[in-house]
């Protein structure tokens, strides 16, 4: 109760200090000096944006029922760990998490950027204020975390026992990280924008917070996949489902912008890219958040069905849009002294082919995604979208791809040629030998999986060659690179060697199917705190004389009453064996998928290492000498 | 000139692009399980199941009879305990049921067939997934009731009593 009434003043204080600093911004941008009061009020906003947010993360320990956010997603008998995640497991909660990100980020943007012009500082943080403010009008007016609810009610009910998983509990802030802190890429390209001051020190201070929020984007895909994979009981990691798409799209944006900011860095062109990608990264996000929240789209991610707050969000962003174009149209004039073609072969090419690939997956995703939309209103036909159009359109424009990552980092600024790269070519020759003996046991798509196989592999190569030459210094996009091929390779082999039974067994009995033999020995009951669980307990044997033990299990959650089943997985460097087992209603029988799914693991590894090559680069002084 | 053409066009797009996300928005986004539709049914050459031969739709379907498409996969829960009543379905001569096996292995179809029995007069074999979005599928189990080469109706999610039933009443 006391909580909630704190809580909510917090965030009308915060409020309040948004429209106090947008005053004092504009007031200082007209005499030109930055005063120390705004370093102060953006801290005290900070503040009660934390408080607020403890708050309503001390009402859910509380188990506080006269809150309606906790009452609707939290129950006594949770973990205690899962009434702090159910904090954010919900649509209001992630709004004040978001609202915190953002906050928090304009806070050290501040810090960080003492050395920046006044003007550009003033004005960034004016862009990010008028974010702030809208998420601030959003959380009060159509999401208040803080409703009362009266008479207070005995029980909450209840947190999607889905979401009750410590990957996806950590899932939301990190990626959250990501998507917010590509509000400051935003603001801060507008503020540079309208100011002309897109310059090469502005590349080079913009890039740290683009590296921060690619990694934090990466990283939070990373965990939303890894829950899929384990949780959803499919043995998949990645469904082309919009809200995964959603997600995808703004780090492909992220991606480009990192590869372009470089150039500018280097050579002062490519500005126009930049601005617009800035722009449309957070864009894209917020595009996302609209199309989750607002109901357009059916996922987990739909908390409630509420037109009100979809359409807040809607003219919120198409609002940005034309801020942002109005500005860019305005206030963007191409550099008339820069060259406008480059030496077909420079590194200045081979960025520009690598964007208009990205920009070409971009689209590829956001039109399968948009598109059921669009189609709908317009002749209210339904349709889905699923892999296959993606795969379609995606893989074959994969090869060109990555034989460009290959060869592209090698090239010089300006001009350069392949003289003595005769280990190229017999690199390329040795890869497609491999590829040919990995892919000749396989009928289907043969020619396709050949060249997409070794072209991968011709990436690995060249990139494992790089680590141990000297003369290469550029650590970072190297790891990043080769993390990128592992990531395709394991994909490609894991989708290749992948085998799958599925068969119908009661208790004791066995299936045996080529090699494998799995036996049903019996099932154990389990109560625990918030579920009750089934325990199969399973016997592999493999013709090879290994044998595993293997334990699948069923919950079933008393609050709310939800059946999940939780797959067991056993990992190893090679290849995951994974197991889940399903109730065949009104039958003894259990549905049973058994899978052995090669290299798994390595998905997960190399989107770390990936990221990783971010945070080397993070961590460097100066980028390429 | 180029100048001005550009900004503008593109606040166009974007308002258009709002006016749709805007309606969508209204549309009651639940999906119908049942739908009457009167429309061809698509044209597709696709592979069946049993005998690897790629077959025309019109094979298939023979204008002068009522038929079940089902659309099913091994590793679709609902789809199993969908199967017994097409079983049931399968043994009225008013009405041939023919199965599309949706994202599947054959391994994996068949032991799933030989553990519940085959209603199924036809199988089309749909590895990827592509002959079912030429349908119109949402996902599996869906169901589409064709007479004269055209969907009747559509029954999205598993079949139930009542379906079935209302099925042979409509056949007869």
């Amino acid at each position: 109760m006391l909580y909630s009434v704190i809580g909510y003043y917090s965030l009308i204080l915060g409020l309040c200090f948004g429209l106090i600093l947008i005053f004092f911004s504009v007031k200082n941008f007209q005499n030109s000096k930055f005063d120390t009061k705004i370093l102060s009020f953006t801290f005290l906003q900070f503040f009660f944006v934390v408080i607020s947010f403890l708050c309503l993360v001390v009402s859910f320990i509380l188990s506080d029922f006269s809150n309606e956010t906790v009452f609707n997603n939290s129950h006594t008998t949770k973990p205690l760990f899962y009434k702090i995640a159910g904090t954010w497991g919900n649509h209001e909660g992630s709004l004040l998490l978001w609202l915190f990100v953002l906050t928090l980020f304009i806070l050290i943007f501040l810090i960080k950027s003492k050395n920046q012009p006044t003007k550009y500082k003033i004005l960034t943080l004016v862009f990010q204020q008028i974010i702030i403010i809208g998420f601030f009008v959003f959380l009060i007016k159509t999401s208040n975390p803080f409703n009362f609810l009266f008479p207070t009610p005995e029980e909450g009910l209840g947190l999607n026992p889905i979401l009750q998983d410590p990957a996806l509990a950590i899932h939301p802030p990190i990626l959250y990280l990501g998507y917010v802190g590509s509000s400051i890429i935003f603001s801060s390209a507008l503020a540079a924008t309208s100011l002309n001051l897109i310059t090469k020190s502005w590349a080079t201070h913009i890039k740290k917070w683009i590296l921060v929020s690619w990694i934090f984007l990466t990283l939070g895909i990373l965990l939303g996949s890894i829950w899929a994979y384990y949780e959803l009981g499919w043995g998949g990691f990645w469904f082309w489902d919009p809200v995964e798409n959603v997600s995808l799209m703004p780090w492909l944006a992220l991606t480009t912008l990192l590869h372009c900011i470089l150039v500018l860095e280097k050579k002062l062109i490519l500005t126009s890219w930049v601005i617009i990608l800035s722009i449309s990264t957070f864009t894209l996000s917020m595009c996302g958040t609209f199309l989750v929240r607002s109901g357009i789209l059916n996922s987990v991610h739909t908390f409630a069905n509420d037109p009100e707050r979809g359409l807040f969000i809607l003219v919120f962003l198409f609002s940005l849009i034309f801020i942002s174009l109005f500005i860019f149209f305005f206030f963007h004039k191409n550099n008339k002294n820069n060259p406008t073609s480059f030496f077909w072969l420079s590194k200045e090419t081979s960025i520009i082919i690598n964007n208009w690939f990205m920009m070409y997956f971009l689209s590829v995703v956001l039109i399968g995604t948009v598109y059921p939309i669009f189609l709908d209103v317009l002749s209210s036909q339904k349709i889905s979208v699923g892999p296959p159009f993606y795969h379609k359109l995606i893989i074959p424009f994969l090869i060109p791809f990555l034989l460009m990552m290959a060869i592209g980092p090698k090239l010089k600024w300006v001009k350069s040629n392949l003289n003595n790269k005769i280990y190229l070519i017999i690199l390329l020759i040795i890869s497609i030998l491999l590829s040919f003996l990995i892919v000749k046991n396989f009928d289907t798509n043969f020619l396709l999986n050949t060249i997409l196989i070794s072209s991968a592999i011709y990436l690995f190569f060249i990139t494992l060659r790089d680590f141990f030459n000297k003369k290469y210094t550029n650590i970072s996009q190297n790891i990043s690179h080769f993390g990128f091929s592992v990531l395709i390779l394991s994909i490609l082999l894991n989708n290749l060697f992948s085998t799958e039974i599925i068969t119908n067994l009661k208790v004791g009995e066995n299936f045996k199917f080529e090699n494998t033999k799995i036996i049903f020995e019996n099932i154990n009951q389990k109560e625990e705190k918030n579920y009750r669980s089934i325990i199969g307990n399973f016997t592999i044997q493999n013709s090879d004389g290994k044998i595993e033990n293997m334990s699948p299990e069923l919950r079933i959650y008393n609050q709310p009453n939800i059946v999940t089943s939780e797959a067991d997985i056993k990992t190893t460097l090679v290849s995951d064996t994974f197991i889940v087992i399903n109730l065949v209603q009104n039958q003894d029988y259990f549905n049973i998928r058994y899978q052995v799914k090669p290299f798994m693991i390595w998905i997960w590894l190399s989107v770390i290492l990936i990221s990783f090559g971010g945070l080397i680069s993070l961590m460097k002084k100066d980028y390429e000498k | 000139m180029k100048n001005k053409f550009l900004p503008f066009s593109l606040i166009f797009v974007f308002i258009i692009i709002f006016v749709i996300f805007y309606k969508g928005m209204k549309d009651k986004n639940i999906y119908i399980p049942e739908a009457k539709i009167n429309k061809k049914i698509p044209l597709f050459s696709a592979e069946l199941f049993h005998s690897n031969k790629i077959v025309n739709s019109s094979e298939i379907f023979d204008s002068k009879k009522f038929y079940l498409l089902n659309i099913w996969s091994s590793w679709c829960v609902p789809c199993r305990e969908e199967h017994s009543l097409l079983m049931i379905l399968a043994k009225d001569k008013n009405i041939d049921v023919i199965g599309l096996n949706y994202k599947d292995t054959k391994i994996n179809a068949t032991t799933f067939l030989d553990n519940l029995g085959n209603p199924y007069e036809n199988i089309i074999f749909d590895k990827d997934g592509t002959k079912a979005i030429e349908w119109g599928a949402f996902g599996v189990p869906e169901s589409f009731l064709i007479y004269n080469n055209k969907v009747i109706k559509k029954y999205i999610g598993p079949l139930n009593q009542k379906i079935i039933t209302e099925i042979k009443k409509n056949v007869k």
